[in-house]
C-alpha cells in the first residue's frame, strides 16, 4: 500500500479535484459553484468526480451569471461558509470584476478586519492551443495588483494539491489559477513534467514559498505556471551547451517569496524572468524592480532580461501565437543572450 | 407577413449552404487531431491540425439565422456570439475571408488574429464575440448610432438561452426599451449552455416572457422552422424601422452537434441529436417549396451542387492560403 502510494502519479486536474474533495469531506462548509462543474466535472476537469461524491447541493452548476455567483460567494463567505467559485476561463473576469476587485478584495480591509471572506476562485489560464484573444490570457498580474487577493499559480500536480488545500483553509480570498496546458487533459497537449507524484493523504504547502526547481550557477530564471515546465526544457538545452540555469518557481504571487529570488540572483548575478502574461506592468517588471531595489546588497553581472507576451492580445493563428507566447526555444535564446551581456 | 417564393428559396439555399459549411468544418476540424499523430495518451488534441482551437458549429440552428436575416439589408448590423457561422453566412459575410480566418491565414477577415469566435466583416456590419452575453449591449450601440444618424437601419443581437442569464443581457433590454432603439434581440434556445440544461439554469420556461419586464414585445417561436422565424422577425424588424423600438424573439431550436467539436456529450441522451434530426428544418422547408411547385429534384440537385462547389472552394481557399509572418503578431494592436 505504502509503496503503491509512493509511485502514484496524478495529473494536475486530478490533484486539484482530489484536494477539493478531501477538504469537502473534512469541512462541510466547503462547497463549489461554477459553470459546468457538475456532470461535466469542470471544462478543465478541476472538479472531476465531485458531483458523484457530494451531490448537487454542494457541487452547484450555475447559470452563465458570473457577477451573480461571484457575488454570492462573497455573501456566503460572510455568513461563515467556504465557497469555491470557478471562473471557467480567467478571461471572463471582465463580467464579474466588480465583485472581485471592489468587494471580495477590499471588504476585509474596509471592515477593519471585522469581516472574513474565505473564498477560493479557481480559474483556467493560458494559451498555446489557438483559443485566441478572449480565451488564452494569464492575467495573474491583474489579480496580484489589487491588494487583498492571494494569488496561487501552480506548475505541477504535487504543488497544486498542497496549495489548493492551503487555499481552502485560508481565511482570505485566494485566486487559484491553473494553466490549461499543464492540467493533463486528454484533449489538449500538455507538458508532462506537470504530472507527478502526489501523496494520497491531504497536505498543505504554505503560501509565499518559491521552489528552486533546478540548481544552477550561471543565471537565474524566475518563472511560474506552465513557463516552469518550458524553462526546465530550456535549461536542459542550455546545460548541453555548458550553461547552468537555476530555475525558481514562484508558486504564489501574493504573497511573493522575494528572499528566494534575491538569494538566487545574488548567487548567479544574472536574472531572466520568463512569464506568459503581458510584458508591461506585470510580473516581470515586479521581479526586476525587487532586484533593482537591492542592488546595494547584490551584484549583477548583466542587465535584467524579461521575456513575456509582447503587449499584444493573444492571436489565433498558430505562427502568430507561437511568436507571441514565449516558447522553450525563446527562453533558451534569451538565456544565451543574457550570458553574452555584461554591465560595461 | 408571409415570405414570397423568392424569400423562401433564399432561406432554403442559405440553410443548405450553412449546413454544408458546418458539416465540412466538422470533418476538416478533426484533421490532425486524433491518435496516433498527437501526444501519446491523448484522445484528441484541440490545438492540432489545420483548424486549431475551439469550434462551435450551428448545424440544426439554421432557421434562426435565415428567418431573421431575410429581412436585413447590408446596412443593418448583426452581432453574433461564439457560435457564429450561420449568422455570418446569412448576413453575407465574405465566405472566403471567413474561412481563411479559421485556418489562421493572412488573407482571413482578421488576418489570422481573430479565429472562428471573433469574425469581423465591417462591409456587411457583422461581428461576434466569445464572451457570452457581450453582444446585446453592442447591438444597442449600433441601433443608437442609426438613430443618431437619422437612418432606418436596425441592429440584431443573436445569443443563446444561456446568455440570457447574464447581467449584460438584462441591462441591454432595459436600455433598448428606454431609448426606443431599433434593435431585435434574438434568443436561440437550443436547450443547453455547454452541459447545463436550460431547466437547470433558467428560472422561467420562456425567455420571451422576460420582455414584459422591460416594456417590449416578447415573441416565442416554438418550432425550429424558418417560416415561423421569418414571420416573427418580419414584424420586429418593421417595428424597429418605424422607430417603435425593440423586440425580443425567442426561438426553440436544435443543436445537432456537440457544444464544441470534441464534446463527449455525456450530459445528453445518446440518441437525442438523432431524434432532433428527424425534424430537419431544411427538409421541412424543402417540402414546402415542393408543395408550392418551386422546387423539384432536378432544381434541388442543381442548387445543392452550386452551393457545395462554393463552400468547398472556400475551404480550399482557406487551406491553401499562406500563413501570416510570425512577427505580424505585433501589428494592429492600435489602428493606424
Ligand atoms: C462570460 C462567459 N462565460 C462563460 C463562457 C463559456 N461558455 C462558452 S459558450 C457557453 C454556453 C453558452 O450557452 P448559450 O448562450 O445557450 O449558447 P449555445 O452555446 O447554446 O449556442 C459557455 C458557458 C464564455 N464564453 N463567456
Ligand atoms: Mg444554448
Amino acid at each position: 500500500m505504502s509503496t503503491a502510494n509512493k509511485v502514484r502519479k496524478l495529473s494536475m486536474a486530478e490533484a486539484i479535484s482530489e484536494g477539493i474533495g478531501q477538504e469537502m469531506a473534512r469541512d462541510e462548509r466547503v462547497f463549489v459553484m461554477g459553470e459546468d462543474i457538475g456532470k461535466y466535472g469542470g471544462i478543465f476537469s478541476a472538479t472531476t468526480g465531485l458531483l458523484d461524491q457530494f451531490g448537487p447541493e454542494r457541487i452547484m452548476d450555475t447559470p452563465i451569471s458570473e457577477t451573480g455567483f461571484m457575488g454570492a460567494a462573497i455573501g456566503a463567505a460572510a455568513e461563515g461558509l467556504r465557497p469555491i467559485s470557478e471562473l471557467m476561463f480567467v478571461d471572463f473576469f471582465g463580467v464579474c470584476f466588480d465583485q472581485i476587485y471592489n468587494h471580495l478584495a477590499k471588504n476585509t480591509y474596509m471592515s477593519g478586519g471585522a469581516c472574513k471572506f474565505p473564498v477560493v476562485i479557481t480559474t483556467g489560464i493560458g494559451g498555446g492551443y489557438n483559443d485566441a484573444a478572449q480565451h488564452s490570457q494569464c492575467l495573474y498580474a491583474m489579480f496580484a495588483h489589487v491588494p487583498g487577493l492571494k494569488v496561487v499559480v501552480p506548475s505541477n500536480a504535487y504543488d497544486a494539491k498542497g496549495l489548493m488545500i492551503q487555499a481552502i483553509r485560508d481565511d482570505n480570498p485566494v485566486v487559484f489559477m491553473y494553466h490549461k496546458g499543464i492540467m493533463g487533459l486528454s484533449w489538449m497537449s500538455y507538458f508532462e513534467g506537470s504530472t507527478n507524484e502526489v501523496p494520497a493523504e491531504p497536505y498543505t504547502i504554505p503560501f509565499g514559498q518559491a521552489k528552486v526547481v533546478r540548481d544552477g550557477k550561471d543565471l537565474t530564471i524566475v518563472t511560474l505556471s506552465q513557463m516552469v515546465q518550458k524553462s526546465v526544457l530550456a535549461a536542459d538545452k542550455l546545460a548541453a551547451e555548458g550553461i547552468e540555469a537555476e530555475i525558481i518557481d514562484l508558486r504564489t504571487l501574493v504573497p511573493l517569496d522575494k528572499e528566494t529570488v534575491l538569494r538566487s540572483v545574488a548567487k548567479t548575478g544574472r536574472l531572466l524572468v520568463a512569464d506568459e502574461d503581458y510584458l508591461s506592468f506585470g510580473v516581470s517588471g515586479e521581479i526586476a524592480a525587487i532586484v533593482a531595489e537591492q542592488l546595494n546588497h547584490l551584484q549583477l553581472k548583466a542587465p535584467v532580461r524579461r521575456l513575456a507576451v509582447p503587449d499584444v492580445p493573444i492571436p489565433f493563428s498558430r505562427p502568430l501565437e507561437q511568436f507571441a507566447i514565449p516558447q522553450v526555444d525563446a527562453i533558451a535564446a534569451e538565456a544565451r543572450a543574457l550570458m553574452q551581456l555584461t554591465l560595461d | 407577413m408571409d415570405p414570397t417564393s423568392e424569400q423562401l428559396l433564399w432561406m432554403y439555399e442559405k440553410m443548405v449552404e450553412i449546413r454544408e459549411y458546418e458539416e465540412t468544418m466538422a470533418k476538416v476540424y478533426l484533421e490532425g487531431k486524433l491518435p496516433p499523430k498527437i501526444q501519446k495518451g491523448l484522445a484528441f488534441d484541440i490545438g492540432a491540425g489545420p483548424v486549431p482551437g475551439e469550434m462551435h458549429l450551428a448545424a440544426g440552428q439554421e432557421p434562426v439565422a435565415v428567418g431573421v436575416c431575410a429581412h436585413l439589408r447590408r446596412e443593418d448590423t448583426v452581432v453574433g456570439a461564439h457560435r457564429p457561422h450561420h449568422f455570418a453566412i446569412a448576413k453575407d459575410v465574405d465566405l472566403l475571408g471567413m474561412t481563411s480566418e479559421m485556418f489562421g491565414k493572412a488573407n482571413g477577415l482578421g488576418k489570422g488574429k481573430g479565429g472562428h469566435m471573433h469574425l469581423f466583416d465591417p462591409a456587411v456590419k457583422f461581428s461576434c464575440s466569445g464572451i457570452v452575453g457581450a453582444g446585446a449591449p453592442q447591438a444597442c450601440g449600433a441601433a443608437l448610432a442609426a438613430k443618431k444618424l437619422g437612418k432606418d437601419w436596425v441592429a440584431v443581437s443573436f445569443f443563446g438561452e444561456g446568455a440570457a442569464n447574464q447581467g449584460a443581457f438584462h441591462e441591454a433590454l432595459n436600455l433598448a426599451s428606454l431609448w426606443k432603439l431599433p434593435v431585435i434581440f434574438v434568443c436561440e434556445d437550443n436547450k443547453y449552455g455547454i452541459s447545463v440544461e436550460k431547466s437547470a439554469s433558467t428560472a422561467i420556461e420562456s425567455n420571451a416572457d422576460r420582455a414584459a419586464g422591460y416594456g417590449m414585445p416578447g415573441v416565442l417561436v416554438d418550432t425550429n422552422d424558418a417560416v415561423a422565424v421569418f414571420r416573427a422577425a418580419g414584424e420586429a424588424v418593421a417595428r424597429a424601422r418605424r422607430g417603435e423600438g425593440p423586440t425580443l424573439i425567442e426561438v426553440k431550436t436544435d443543436r445537432y452537434l456537440g457544444h464544441f467539436q470534441g464534446d463527449p456529450e455525456t450530459y445528453r441522451p445518446k440518441n437525442e441529436a438523432q431524434q432532433l434530426r428527424q425534424h430537419d428544418p431544411i427538409v421541412i422547408l424543402g417540402a414546402q417549396l415542393r408543395a408550392r411547385g418551386e422546387l423539384d429534384d432536378a432544381k434541388d440537385a442543381a442548387l445543392r451542387s452550386t452551393i457545395s462547389a462554393r463552400v468547398q472552394a472556400a475551404y480550399e481557399h482557406g487551406r491553401n492560403s499562406p500563413y501570416p509572418a510570425p512577427e505580424d503578431a505585433l501589428l494592429h494592436v492600435f489602428a493606424d
